[in-house]
């Protein structure tokens, strides 16, 4: 067993062509014919776009200029993203006071932050995110503390399109709980209405509920009564973001094993109690990945406020496109406004995917 | 011997009669809120005299329609006008839906592929699109289209038969021939005849164990057939090139720059979703079972359609349809860049005749049939296709 020539087989290196640089193309780009194939061609076809796109986003491009000076250079032309960028950002809020919807911003992008980690959530952390709502709200509106009243219509840009999908979420979820709880409802009323909504609003498109939010929702309210075209959209928003909470909250409820009611049944609780302190508790927890990606596409849905016509953060790109100055650069300025809602996604998905891993290991352990 | 009598339980405290007392309430909310929006809608509409009902169906519509599938004017009804913008719908989804479903099994299985560079591209290329909203890259391609490409004049031309200008995309397509008609009857009948073969070999297979090549046969008699009709009408090769004529391109195909935008987006966005679908779905069926499908000595092509696919498809078919509806749905976001789909005629109804609830029911309705029937399929497949446990 103990042969001398065994250590010494050990001793003797990998052929260089399996380590290092080397080795990992070999494995990795050129382990078949297919795949040396494939490397080559997309080898090919890479060396053909992203030469140019470089030279046309960074090497031709301009970045301070004028739009005329824009039109004598074959680049991208930066400028009508920074000439613009506060109008883009915040639209119509009054120029002096835009630092009070980028505070807003940035409490919400805090309370965010402080939320994604997992041993701050406590009771402490609802108590937080109340106060911080309250803060933005105050920050937006005005009016208070020496703050100049803002009316609501003047909300425009990136501050709205967060605002409405913050407190879209927000208010959809207690609202999808409570239309998950109707659907798995022994009551036939009650379950019938539940369905009912639920698969309607997730048959329509979000457009036809806008447009009823803007043309026909005036008509509901009885005369004198109006209410502002933002809170439509939202109200609008929070409607069809609930169904979609609703199903993702029943597939966490479906979840649950029946040894949970029945525990719960043989304790004495009633159906309130065991679902507050013993089913919910369990079932939002599994559903917590689902519903980051259910904010994701609130996030992204808000965008179609623009089809009725609020000012979120493309309307304002649109008009500073409209001018006739900037006209003929909407590439860039879209490419701008599609990197602020990659930044927003991005870390969403990235989050939601880190939970998902978490909260399995813990499931294992 | 008297019997001591169960105590009368009062009836808030009988589970039967509260369930039924708080359906009433329900009921009875709804039914509330219902009425008070109804008849404040009711009293509005007669203070601002717009007429109900359904019967600008039939009166002329006025305006004019940018592309449609079946003859239309300005003289047509509304109704007509409706039916223009829902078979665009039609169009704009089925063929989006197809290119998606090309595009993301594509990218889906190149995610998968043990080539670095191959699976690193079609990972960014699902996060990036996921992550940007459908409706900024329709914005973005239309501008692309709009602003970026030259005039006919200067179209670009990248292949030979292809032109691209900022009216929208011209191709070459082989010029009208009888010969056509008859390629897509052998075709048809080759798809008919491949389905009963399936069925014949496989009813045999069951009865003597004998094999039958069915896919490769089917393949062949699908491509062969028409191939076959085309050479016995002497191949007719001649191809009907686009060419400028005034402003614009006559001949050939020509796709409009709204409709090129709308399916470009639509196709993109959802091909990253569908790809991430066909991921999961392959990546579900676990190592094993590949491997016992090769211990009892299948060849590849059978590990992969009798063990791999009929699991995985199980995992996918699902989440994909709900893609498609996805992509019929965000084919509503049309009227954002101009193209007539059915929302945007009823939004142009709506504003010429001011029966806002007329139009957006129908909106509704059209989307909810197209959700209803895909749903019955999903029902139909489901019981079909679950897993029979013993």
């Amino acid at each position: 067993m103990n042969d001398p020539d065994d250590t010494r087989m050990q001793e003797m290196k990998p052929p260089v062509t399996h380590v290092g640089l080397i080795g990992w193309i070999r494995e990795n780009l050129f382990n078949s014919a297919l795949n040396s194939i494939l490397t080559l061609v997309t080898l090919f076809v890479l060396g053909k776009i992203v030469p140019p796109l470089v030279r046309w986003a960074f090497i031709d491009s301009v970045w301070h200029t004028t739009g005329k000076a824009c039109r004598q250079v074959t680049g991208a032309c930066w400028s009508v993203v920074w000439d613009n960028v506060r109008f883009i950002l915040f639209g119509f809020y009054p120029y002096d006071s835009q630092w009070r919807p980028l505070a807003a911003m940035l409490i919400l992008f805090g309370l965010l932050f402080y939320s994604q980690n997992r041993k701050h959530w406590k009771k402490h952390l609802i108590y937080v995110w109340v106060l911080g709502l309250f803060v933005m709200g105050l920050l937006m509106k005005g009016g208070l503390f020496g703050l100049s009243a803002v009316e609501s219509t003047k909300w425009s840009g990136l501050p709205l399109t967060l605002l409405l999908s913050v407190f879209g979420l927000t208010a959809a979820y207690p609202l999808g709980v409570v239309l998950a709880l109707g659907r798995r409802s022994k009551l036939p009323t009650v379950r019938w209405l539940s369905i009912v909504y639920i698969e309607m609003i997730r048959g329509v498109p979000l457009i036809s509920l806008l447009f009823m939010s803007a043309i026909i929702f005036p008509l509901f309210l009885p005369e004198g009564i109006t209410i502002n075209k933002i809170l439509r959209a939202q109200i609008a928003i929070i409607l069809f973001t609930a169904a979609y909470i609703a199903e993702v909250v029943r597939g966490g409820l479906q979840a649950m094993s029946r040894g949970q009611y029945e525990a719960a049944e043989s304790m004495g609780l009633n159906y309130y109690q065991t679902m507050r302190l013993i089913i919910l508790p369990q079932a939002l927890k599994i559903v917590i990945p689902p519903t980051v990606s259910i904010l994701i596409s609130a996030f992204k849905d808000t965008s179609l406020v623009v089809i009725i016509a609020l000012w979120d953060l493309l309307k304002t790109t649109q008009s500073v496109l409209a001018n006739p100055e900037w006209m003929g650069f909407s590439p860039e300025a879209y490419i701008f406004v599609a990197l602020l809602y990659f930044a927003g996604c991005f870390s969403m998905s990235g989050y939601s995917r880190k939970l998902e891993r978490e909260l399995s290991a813990g499931e294992k352990q | 011997m008297k019997e001591k009598q169960p105590e009368k339980v009062p009836f808030w405290l009988d589970p039967r009669k509260r369930a039924i007392i708080y359906q009433i309430v329900v009921f009875c909310v709804v039914g509330l809120v219902a009425y008070y929006l109804v008849s404040n809608t009711i009293v509005n509409l007669k203070k601002q005299a717009i007429a109900t009902g359904f019967g600008f169906l039939n009166k002329e519509s006025s305006f004019e329609i940018g592309e449609s599938l079946i003859p239309y004017s300005a003289a047509d009804t509304y109704g007509r006008a409706l039916i223009v913008g829902a078979l665009n719908t039609l169009k704009v989804s089925f063929i989006g839906i197809v290119v998606t479903l090309v595009l993301g099994t594509i990218v889906g299985v190149a995610r998968l592929s043990t080539n670095w560079l191959v699976s690193k591209l079609s990972g960014i290329f699902i996060e990036v699109m996921q992550d940007i909203p459908v409706l900024l890259q329709l914005f973005f391609w239309y501008a692309i289209f709009y602003e970026s490409l030259p005039s006919p004049r200067q179209a670009l031309s990248p292949i030979k038969g292809l032109f691209l200008c900022n009216r929208g995309i011209a191709f070459a397509v082989p010029a009208p021939h009888p010969a056509h008609t008859y390629m897509i009857l052998a075709f048809l009948a080759a798809c008919i005849f491949s389905y009963f073969l399936r069925r014949w070999a496989k009813s045999r297979q069951e009865k003597t164990g004998k094999y039958f090549p069915t896919f490769r046969v089917s393949i062949a008699l699908i491509i062969g057939m028409p191939l076959v009709t085309w050479l016995i009408f002497g191949a007719p090769t001649k191809m009907d090139v686009p060419k400028l004529a005034g402003f614009n391109f006559k001949g050939g195909l020509t796709m409009s720059p709204e409709f090129a935008a709308l399916l470009l987006g639509l196709v993109l966005y959802t091909s990253a979703f569908v790809a991430e679908v066909v991921r999961a779905g392959i990546q579900s069926v676990s190592r094993g079972q590949r491997e016992a499908a090769m211990a009892i000595g299948l060849r590849p092509s059978l590990v992969l359609n009798l063990v791999i696919l009929p699991q995985a498809l199980r995992v996918i078919i699902p989440p994909l349809t709900s893609q498609m509806l996805n992509l019929t749905k965000n084919s509503s976001l049309a009227i954002a860049i101009g193209f007539p789909d059915f929302v945007s005629v009823a939004n142009t109804c709506i504003n010429q005749t001011g029966e806002s609830i007329e139009g957006v029911a129908l909106i509704m309705a059209l989307y909810l049939l197209f959700s209803l029937s895909t749903s019955a399929f999903m029902n139909w497949y489901n019981k079909k296709a679950a897993l029979v446990e013993r």
